[in-house]
């Protein structure tokens, strides 16, 4: 058995009808893997938070998930912005996002403390100017 | 092991082995092998839309002929509402009702009467406290079946409530019960005339541990033409229909969820759609709504593949046929105290997780790594020539033992341009 499988996608930034996408192909990568579907309900939900992200603040990025034995790790990249203040940006409800964005139904300031809620362990590395590095994992126990 | 007695197959003298359903199979269910389609019972969910395709007719629905009704002593029809939108000119419900009694049939009992009930039901639901929102109906067996396998995680989801087709079955034995106590049970037929293959399969399978109160399923557009033989514009009829605006809706998306008087709803129609809405909900992406209608056909059940006109224009019909009907003939069940158990089921089909790889987890992984670097190699331009729908099912295929990788014809081409 390999250690690790990897799942690598490309995130589009400049087409948002695509925002999805990645985590749609995940899934079903994870669904033949017989993974269970509430740890499948965890991962599409934080990884689809994280994809939107990358595509409304930073136009796109790539996502890899790797499964292990044990568990399932998401990485999100972006060479976008930057969080300024990660805290806030924590808070339920605060969102950066344009009104464009939120008449979307998108931008509810939801996206990163959903990714929390779903995942075992998260850390957000950002630098202004930079990007943004998440990595999210959920445990199979 | 597959157990589930399909209603959607294929008769191989006329597939030539053209790839339209191969493209269209919204589960990846089919593959050309030796010239002919071939049906993936597991993760077919009798949707149909391969037999709505098919440019040689060889898709086709089992249901059953008129004349399997002969054996009961006692003979109910229950027409579904579409039936209605079939008829140019049609001002009244009672000339179809009155046309089945002179095909033989003793009763009828309009499954849009027992919808305006399971509305009456829905609402009450939808106001009781501790259920899972949105619930989303349980009337599209095709729905329900692709939740069971597909969006395990929506389950809870899903409203207990049965179709109107079983409450209609149900009430209708009753019924026939208490007006000729001369007839057992088993010399009563139900009849359901049905506009979509997945009611078929529905009776034939039950639904979990329950079992069809249905005898026999016969495909409006088989009774079409018997009706219209017998049916006559402008006679004395007696009158039997028995149901408003809110039953006869029913027959196309959407008439379900305006019936629970709240807008907070989505009504999504057409399998793809469906997909998507349901995908969409497993992201936790969609709004707090209270109800979703999902309905397999475009347009709701008038685009079922056994219906003989176009949906739309069917739709229209039925806007004008109701048009001076009562709201509902059925709201009472409302001020009932409970839910009567008679309209409700127990358990869901349970999941099977038919997509997997293997059984085991290790296994699995080696071959999921194995398909993607299969699918490296393949030309990614999804003609369906191999007999798979695209390149990566035919990497799936390949790994899975069921494909080698000369089925591919493009590939073939490249290796000889090469050499």
């Amino acid at each position: 058995m390999p250690d690790v499988l990897n799942f690598h996608f490309e995130v589009d930034g400049d087409d948002f009808k695509s925002a999805g996408h990645a985590s749609f192909i995940c899934k079903k990568n994870l669904r033949q893997l017989g993974i269970s579907p509430e740890i499948i309900r965890r991962v599409s939900i934080a990884m689809y938070e994280g994809e939107i992200n990358m595509v409304i603040h930073a136009r796109g990025g790539s996502a890899d998930v790797n499964v292990y034995e044990d568990c399932i790790e998401i990485i999100l990249a972006d060479k976008g912005p930057g969080i300024k203040n990660i805290k806030q940006a924590m808070q339920e409800g605060y969102s950066t996002a344009t009104d464009n964005i939120r008449s979307l139904g998108f931008g509810a300031g939801m996206g990163l403390p959903n990714m929390k809620r779903y995942t075992d362990y998260m850390d957000i590395k950002s630098t202004v100017g930079e990007g943004t590095t998440i990595t999210m994992k959920v445990n199979f126990e | 092991m597959n157990t589930y007695k399909h209603s959607v197959f294929l008769d191989v003298k006329k597939c030539n082995g053209c790839t339209t359903c191969l493209k269209h199979c919204p589960t990846e269910a089919i593959r050309i092998k030796d010239g002919h389609a071939v049906i993936n019972e597991e993760r077919c969910i009798d949707c149909g839309e391969c037999i709505r395709l098919c440019p040689n007719s060889a898709k086709k629905a089992k249901c059953s002929a008129l004349s399997s009704m002969d054996k009961f002593k006692w003979k109910i029809a229950l027409p579904a509402p579409t039936l209605y939108g079939q008829f140019d000119n049609l001002d009244d419900v009672d000339y179809v009702l009155d046309g089945l009694l002179k095909l033989g049939f003793d009763d009828v009992f309009e499954v849009s009467a027992a919808a305006e009930l399971v509305s009456a039901y829905t609402r009450k639901y939808l106001k009781t406290s501790g259920i899972t929102k949105p619930a989303i109906s349980s009337a599209c067996p095709v729905v329900t079946r692709l939740i069971a396998l597909r969006f395990p995680s929506l389950l809870d989801h899903v409203i207990h409530m049965l179709p109107p087709m079983e409450v209609a079955a149900h009430l209708a034995r009753e019924k026939a019960k208490q007006e000729h106590p001369e007839f057992s049970d088993s010399d009563i037929g139900v009849c359901f005339i049905s506009p979509c293959p997945a009611k078929a399969s529905y009776v034939n399978n039950g639904f979990a541990d329950y079992k069809s109160k249905v005898d026999v399923v016969v495909s409006i557009s088989d009774i079409y033409f018997h009706l219209i033989s017998v049916m006559k514009y402008g006679s004395d009829v007696k009158p039997l229909s028995n149901s408003g605006i809110i039953g006869i809706s029913w027959a196309s998306s959407g008439g379900e969820a305006t019936a629970i008087f709240n807008e907070n709803y989505l009504a999504a129609d057409g399998i793809e759609n469906v997909m998507r809405v349901l995908d969409q909900m497993e992201n936790g992406n969609i709004p707090p709504l209270d109800f979703i209608e999902l309905n397999a056909c475009t347009g709701g059940c008038v685009g079922g593949v056994l219906t003989i006109q176009n949906p739309f224009v069917a739709k229209a019909r039925l806007r004008s046929l109701r048009r001076y009907l009562p709201v509902s003939e059925h709201f009472n069940a409302e001020e009932d105290e409970y839910l009567p158990s008679e309209f409700l089921f127990d358990d869901l089909p349970t999941y099977r997780p038919i997509s997997r790889l293997s059984a085991s987890m290790a296994e699995s992984m080696r071959m999921m790594a194995d398909i993607q670097k299969l699918k490296e190699t393949l030309p990614g331009i999804d003609c369906g020539s191999c007999g798979a729908p695209n390149c990566r099912a035919l990497a799936e295929d390949i790994v899975k033992g069921k494909s080698s990788i000369e089925k591919c014809l493009i590939r073939l081409r490249g290796v000889k341009d090469e050499g």
